[in-house]
């Protein structure tokens, strides 16, 4: 049988480095909030023909935008303002047609107001947190029998935190070098991960719960691994087909969700992987409260012999 | 028995999803989201302070929404939607509509019509402003009611207003007056005679006619309108002046093209994914497999199904295809959990009818607990989704919650009837084909 729980520690080791990578990652970088938290304007303009980027960021920041931010080239560009009134947006479309010679059509207009987006931020941080608290509630709930049923919710937490930070992380690097932003959808995006991962951890606890209740061995670290084992063909299956379709989608799908599917194919690997590496593991360290020998062992060197 | 029950299920289902009249799958059609088939949606936030005392919070809004619906309807868009949105907000919702701008005056606009009259100095001779044009009295023309009291003379006193065309061809807005109108409106014509009356809407004068002649009844304003304008200033009219002021605080206008190639390429996407999760389901798995694959595909029938018959309720957005694709997911799982019990219990020694009924409770509690905390964080996103990217975030979670429960009961339901079935008419026996090796 291949030993996981063994090698808990590299496993500990790995996602530790990855961690902290995606926290120095949020912390220096940040995300870069979109509209939806911001609040301001954001709009997608096709021209026809084509328009050069820099005489259409002269044309806007002439008309007195000059807190715009623009990105793409040729003939789609993403134009990010304060917020724009109709009139001023009517204003505006006329005198980019008529300075720059060009036809101009509004592919997506988005709008939001700065309160909204004060509450929308507020929101899904709340959201983030509500539907842990529920989670982790109904986890120990659900593992009601087992001794300390609090800890098999804390350790999916630990999972899920763990999942959402990566990914966050990988978000503020791609709004670093490549400007994206994060809107609502990601939320969105994040929150799915956060049911994906406590699905996933639920159904491996369910097997540990199960191997507990049978006595398959007094050590739970061996439990444990028995239970990944067992449980290994049915996570992986279910995540390569699940993956087949994301993937399918994250390369052809449309451009509009692009990113949004992005963040469920990070936590779908990354959910995987925690729920099998991270979670059940991590309840082996907590039962046998390892810190206690890192802990004896670090006083034991520190001590002159 | 349950048989019966399914095979009922499954075609009603498939009736409901088979094209008619040309429209997108079955007799109602599926309604797609603004994302999908190009439209506008406005949040509108009501500034309740302005509001008259008199009237409580509800009322006010009511009537508000109410107005709005009636201009909506005038406009001509195609299957709007109208909701309160917590206390004071209002979502409108405008599949389809090309101008938004004209929408947005439309919507928006408090649509409050009255007269100014002349500004005159002491000997009675007209102010002008330093462009020499008159200058207008900042107050509401008022005169005295049928019942003695002053009152102002506001577009609340229409009997009706509509468009006609002047004697030169160019549009021009005729009105009626109700009784207390035409009572008001006499007074103050009579007393303006040979003198321009400045005919306001909304804090801006749209025309200063002089006025030949005491009016009564009818009346006509004439303001260099286009056709469009005419129309709407009509609109406004009728459905009457809004009671409080409304701000746009969340708008999102997506190009109908845009929606196209968006559902095309995604739907496309799905459907490569969907063959590809078919084909491992039924390498892997063998007969189960391919029961997983009838019950998966039941499963689709059905929340299309459902998308159709409450196509006024549930609309198709962008995010509701991945929640759609995650519930897909799910249902997958739940039948993989039940196929890798029943294969340790065949692996055990089990017969094959126990191994099925075994692996059926084993998988159980798994499947429980996995679709129970799914659902917990949709009820979470679906309040979330109340404030902000309404239909994005909401459409994502009501469409994940509905695929939830319809994959539940495919596996539980579905995939267990047709293997008791394959089992207990001994068509299949070979323990191979469940991907044991016997």
């Amino acid at each position: 049988m291949i030993d996981f729980v063994g090698k808990r520690h590299w496993f500990f080791l790995g996602s530790a480095v990855a961690v902290l990578v995606a926290v120095v990652a949020l912390v220096t970088f940040g995300l870069r909030p979109g509209i939806d938290f911001t609040g301001g304007t954001s709009m997608t303009l096709h021209f026809q023909p084509q328009v050069d980027q820099s005489a259409f960021r002269q044309t806007v920041s002439d008309f007195g935008h000059t807190e715009a931010m623009i990105q793409g080239s040729d003939d789609d560009y993403l134009l990010r303002l304060r917020q724009l009134t109709p009139q001023e947006r009517e204003d505006l479309m006329a005198t980019l047609e008529s300075d720059l010679g060009s036809s101009v059509t509004v592919l997506d207009y988005s709008t939001v107001s700065p309160s909204v987006a004060t509450e929308t931020a507020q929101k899904a941080g709340l959201a983030i947190l509500l539907a842990s608290a529920a989670m982790l509630l109904y986890i120990a709930w659900a593992f009601r029998r087992m001794p300390s049923p609090f800890k098999w919710g804390a350790c999916a937490i630990v999972a899920l935190i763990h999942n959402v930070v990566i990914v966050a992380g990988f978000f503020a690097l791609l709004g670093k070098f490549r400007g994206v932003e994060v809107d609502a959808l990601f939320i969105t995006g994040l929150l799915t991960i956060v049911g994906y991962t406590i699905n996933n951890t639920v159904v491996v606890f369910d097997r540990i719960r199960e191997n507990r209740a049978k006595g398959i061995s007094p050590d739970l670290g061996i439990t444990v691994n028995c239970s990944l084992v067992e449980t290994l063909v049915r996570t992986i299956n279910t995540s390569l087909t699940t993956l087949c379709v994301i993937l399918a989608l994250l390369l052809f799908g449309g451009a509009t969700i692009h990113y949004f599917i992005l963040v469920l194919f990070l936590g779908l690997l990354v959910g995987t992987y925690s729920s099998m590496f991270i979670a059940g593991p991590l309840l082996v360290t907590w039962e046998k409260r390892e810190w206690r020998q890192v802990l004896a062992r670090l006083r034991s060197t520190r001590q002159p012999a | 028995m349950l048989l019966t029950f399914i095979v009922v299920v499954l075609g009603l289902s498939l009736v409901s999803i088979v094209p008619v009249n040309s429209k997108l799958l079955g007799p109602g059609g599926l309604t797609l989201g603004l994302d999908l088939r190009g439209g506008s949606q406005l949040l509108y936030e009501a500034d309740l302070t302005k509001k008259d005392p008199s009237v409580s919070d509800e009322q006010a809004m009511a009537s508000a929404i109410e107005k709005i619906q009636r201009r909506i309807n005038e406009f001509g868009a195609a299957e709007p939607t109208i909701q309160k949105q917590g206390s004071d907000r209002i979502l409108v919702q405008l599949p389809g509509v090309k101008d938004i701008n004209r929408a947005i005056s439309l919507i928006g606009d408090t649509g409050l019509l009255y007269f100014r009259e002349l500004e005159e100095d002491s000997n009675g001779n007209p102010v002008l402003d330093s462009e020499g044009n008159y200058s207008f009295k900042d107050e509401v023309a008022t005169a005295e009611g049928t019942d003695g009291n002053e009152r102002e003379l506001t577009g609340q006193y229409l009997k009706s207003a509509g468009q006609d065309f002047d004697q030169y061809g160019a549009p021009v807005v005729v009105f009626e007056w109700n009784t207390e109108g035409a009572h008001l409106f006499e007074q103050i014509t009579r007393r303006n005679i040979q003198k321009p009356l400045a005919i306001a809407l909304d804090n801006v004068i749209i025309s200063a006619p002089i006025v030949n002649t005491v009016i009564t009844g009818r009346g006509q304003i004439e303001g260099h309108f286009t056709i469009d304008e005419a129309t709407d200033l009509v609109n406004k009219l009728n459905s009457g002046a809004l009671d409080l002021p409304l701000e746009i605080i969340d708008q999102r206008d997506v190009d109908a093209t845009l929606g196209a190639d968006s559902i095309r390429k995604s739907l496309l996407a799905a459907v490569v994914g969907l063959l590809m999760l078919l084909v491992l389901m039924i390498v892997y798995y063998k007969v189960p497999g391919l029961v997983a694959c009838v019950s998966l595909g039941t499963y689709g029938a059905m929340l299309l199904a459902l998308f159709n018959v409450f196509s006024s309720q549930l609309t198709l957005t962008l995010p509701g295809i991945a929640a759609f694709i995650l519930s897909l997911g799910m249902a997958v799982d739940a039948n993989v959990l039940i196929f890798e019990r029943v294969k340790e219990e065949l692996r055990a020694g089990r017969a094959l009818a126990a191994a099925v009924e075994i692996g059926f409770d084993r998988a159980w509690s798994a499947i429980r607990d996995s679709n129970v905390t799914t659902f917990i964080a949709c009820i979470i996103l679906f309040w979330l989704g109340g404030t902000f990217g309404a239909f994005m975030v909401r459409g994502f979670a009501l469409t994940l919650s509905i695929g939830v429960a319809v994959s539940m009961f495919t596996a539980i339901v579905m995939t267990r009837t047709f293997l008791r079935v394959l089992v207990s008419t001994k068509m299949v026996t070979s323990l191979r084909a469940y991907g044991v090796k016997s």
